[in-house]
């Protein structure tokens, strides 16, 4: 059959090697059959939605409607004092580019507003101010009560304010010709993503998502639907092996993961403008073992459920909410409980989003994304693994 | 009498397709269970169990202090020393370390001088937001010991700033994240059986069936929406139950309130959840317009970002939102004991979108039954 090139001639290395695989595959049928799930997958709307609509309305989402800075926080100011000291203090809030004050006509309206969720924090300046800070001994407090209820924002009125009153601390002295030095500075510098914008981190660890979306959601229903619709039976009667039948659920999932991760990272970069400092190259090898891996686990739920409603609602919990909670794209890793750190480990999400950020931030740094690669490799292994062993070529 | 006899019957084969079956009983209870064991210990934006990375060139008392307060914080539990700046570099690239501090050589003598001491952070940009709160940590830390050098040398400051949190004094993160989860589990839990139970009979044939029955198009909505709403309510009360007994998350307001916002959220889901079954003719096609509605819902509504960190526009337009008036009500009633009109101002824009919704899925239902 075919040609043969001379010195392969007979028992060669490569006949047996061939001869090998066509016991297990047979590159027709494995066409046909990826024919057949690549023409599923352009007929049904829904599939198209997932992967060319989402990610893009989910980028856009991630880079704009998810944006852990806090652009002008609302507040409240109830001043009982009318010094002149006071006022300075209360016109260099209002003066804030990151504040955004209001006054109101009671304490309790002002109380109400924080309850209300109209200002998320508010400042008293108590009636003694003004003359106890003239008072050499005695020091004049400032009251800050934050809304605990939203601990990030609290974090962010806390700090606004505090540098608030310390540049007019500041400035107060220097307007009295005193000198008021702090012994110690810290001086912060950001490595990586010098402004320090929480989409440039948010925005390529959501590719993540978006990914797991595609190759875990849209997988964990297709072998399940063949189940249900008794298309499997058809399928079984053929003389499809199982590598055959495990390969034309993966490759044409493949290369729609592929082509979408492309879509996403173009968006990102061209569209959002996210700096994109890695290569091509790398952007390849990660994103194909994630994929890989997620195909994997999807197939793995559709192929033991082999129910469509039960396989969604097990994918939406087993691949999706891991990918957004436990992949370290949000929230930090580090400071969840050693429990649920141990448990990430088998989240092939976490590895990819590391890999992605630094491929985003810091360049193609093959010795930063090595150990991510071959943790990636081995959660493919594992997951399609799993759904090979839960292959059966038989109907029970 | 009939009308209600009719319902009732198709109300209890709803409930018997949904709980029939172990796995389907499986599904309502696990996600529950497994989301809030994990998620208030996962879901934290906290900076716990940090890692410091120390370089420092400087011999002198005040460094040595000052790097000791820094280790004795409970942001960081472990300090990673350097001895030059590559191994500094190296520490935050490979994620050794969120934060690194570089003191000088000169530090303690520009102290002695009277000159103010700088001293650098490195912070890790790919995390901004944890590196950014960790700094955070730093500075109080720092703070906390000019204030005490101050007050040795006999100097007072001359103002303090005293801060205090409402509702959540030590701003747990948990306190957060639980009322929200409520919100959150009740909506995937509903959105999914309301836009699966139509394609599912539609899939298999039944709902032909169903047409033919006496019942009206209003009827087999009602009796796809009641299971909806219980399935809803049920998790809810779980993690309800969770929040307060296990994790000991105070319950600041009114129980009713909290149960009479949730209904018309349920019924605004379950508007959206028939819109969605009503357009779809798979239950593939159900499940991913599900999906599609629900993600962007979750991420908008406040729970992952602050609404009000989004740009304007985005601002009003997730008006639209259920789960974003839930959360807050959620929120609201919890952990602020907020007020009846609070609460209304809350739950009338969700009375407009699940009547909107509801009659769009009726007139998509009478259309396909005609």
């Amino acid at each position: 059959m075919g040609y043969c090139p001379g010195w392969l001639h007979k028992r060669t290395p490569w006949h047996a090697w061939k001869g090998a695989i066509l016991k297990f595959l047979s590159w027709r049928r494995l066409r046909a059959l990826c024919w057949k799930e690549t023409l599923q997958i352009f007929r049904d709307p829904s599939s198209i939605l997932i992967a060319f609509f989402m990610p893009i309305l989910m980028l856009f989402i991630f880079g704009y409607g998810i944006n852990l800075d806090s652009a002008r926080l609302r507040i409240g100011l109830w001043m009982e004092d009318s010094g002149a000291e006071a006022n300075g203090f209360a016109s260099a809030l209002t003066g804030s580019a990151w504040l955004e004050v209001h006054s109101y006509d009671s304490r309790a309206a002002m109380e109400r507003a924080l309850v209300d969720s109209q200002i998320r924090g508010f400042v008293i300046v108590q009636e003694d101010f003004s003359r106890k800070l003239k008072q050499p001994g005695e020091t004049a407090p400032v009251q800050l009560i934050a809304d605990g209820s939203e601990p990030n924002i609290a974090q962010f009125v806390r700090a606004t304010v505090n540098g608030v009153w310390q540049t007019w601390q500041m400035q107060r002295a220097e307007d009295r010709g005193e000198e008021m030095k702090r012994e110690i500075s810290l001086e912060p510098r950001y490595w990586f993503n010098p402004s320090a914008e929480s989409r440039n981190f948010i925005i390529p660890g959501s590719i993540t998502v978006i990914m797991t979306v595609i190759g875990a959601m849209l997988t964990s229903l297709v072998v399940a639907r063949e189940w249900e619709r008794g298309t499997m039976e058809a399928l079984l009667a053929s003389p499809m092996t199982r590598t055959e039948l495990l390969l034309s659920k993966i490759l044409p999932y493949y290369g729609l993961g592929m082509i979408s991760l492309m879509l996403c990272v173009s968006v990102a970069h061209f569209v959002l403008k996210v700096p994109f400092r890695g290569t091509m190259l790398a952007l390849w090898v990660v994103g194909s073992f994630f994929l890989l891996s997620v195909l994997g686990i999807g197939l793995a739920i559709s192929t033991g459920m082999r129910n469509q409603f039960n396989a969604a609602q097990a994918a939406l919990n087993a691949a999706f909410l891991p990918a957004v909670m436990l992949s370290g794209f949000i929230y930090e890793i580090s400071s969840m409980p050693v429990a649920l750190r141990a448990f990430t480990h088998i989240i092939p999400a976490r590895y990819f989003v590391s890999s992605m950020q630094t491929i985003f931030q810091a360049g193609s740094l093959w010795k930063l994304l090595l150990p991510d690669i071959l943790l990636l490799m081995g959660t493919t292994v594992i997951f399609i693994g799993l759904t090979a062993k839960l292959t059966k070529r038989r109907m029970e | 009498m009939n009308f209600l006899k009719r319902i009732h019957a198709l109300v209890r084969k709803e409930f018997q397709t949904l709980l029939s079956t172990k796995s389907g009983w499986v599904l309502l209870v696990m996600p529950v269970i497994l989301q809030t064991a994990l998620f208030p210990f996962a879901a934290t934006l906290e900076v716990k169990n940090a890692s410091l990375a120390v370089f420092n060139e400087d011999d002198g008392r005040a460094s040595v202090e000052l790097m000791q307060r820094f280790a004795a914080s409970g942001a960081f539990t472990e300090i990673v020393p350097v001895w030059n700046g590559a191994e500094l570099d190296d520490a935050i690239g490979k994620r050794d370390a969120l934060l690194a501090v570089h003191i000088p050589a000169d530090f303690s003598r520009r102290i002695i001088d009277g000159e103010t001491s700088p001293v650098q952070v490195v912070l890790d940009g790919r995390r901004s937001n944890s590196s950014q709160i960790a700094f955070g940590y730093l500075q109080s830390v720092l703070d906390v010991y000019l204030k005490e050098r101050a007050a040795a040398a006999g100097k007072a400051l001359p103002s303090e700033l005293v801060v205090r949190n409402w509702f959540v004094p030590n701003l747990e993160y948990t306190h957060f994240i639980l009322p929200s989860l409520v919100a959150i589990i009740t909506t995937i839990g509903s959105l999914i059986v309301t836009a699966l139970s139509v394609s599912r009979e539609r899939e298999q044939g039944t709902f032909e069936q169903l047409l033919v029955s006496p019942l009206t198009p209003e009827m087999i909505m009602i009796g796809k929406a009641v299971p909806a709403v219980g399935v809803g309510f049920f998790q809810a009360t779980l993690i309800l139950i969770a929040a307060v007994f296990i994790y000991h998350v105070e319950f600041q307001g009114n129980l009713l309130l909290l149960y009479g916002g949730m209904l018309f959220y349920a019924l605004a889901l379950v508007g959206v959840g028939l819109f969605i079954s009503s357009v779809s003719k798979t239950q593939q096609q159900a499940f991913l317009g599900a999906f599609v509605f629900m993600v962007p819902a979750i991420l908008l509504s406040g729970y992952t970002a602050p609404v009000e960190n989004m740009p304007v526009w985005l601002q009003h337009l997730t008006w639209l939102n259920p789960v974003r008036h839930f959360v807050e009500i959620v929120k609201g009633v919890f952990l602020k004991d907020a007020s009846v009109w609070r609460v209304w101002t809350l739950v009338w824009p969700l009375m407009i979108i699940s009547f909107s919704t509801l009659s769009a899925a009726a007139v998509m239902f009478r259309r396909k039954s005609a």
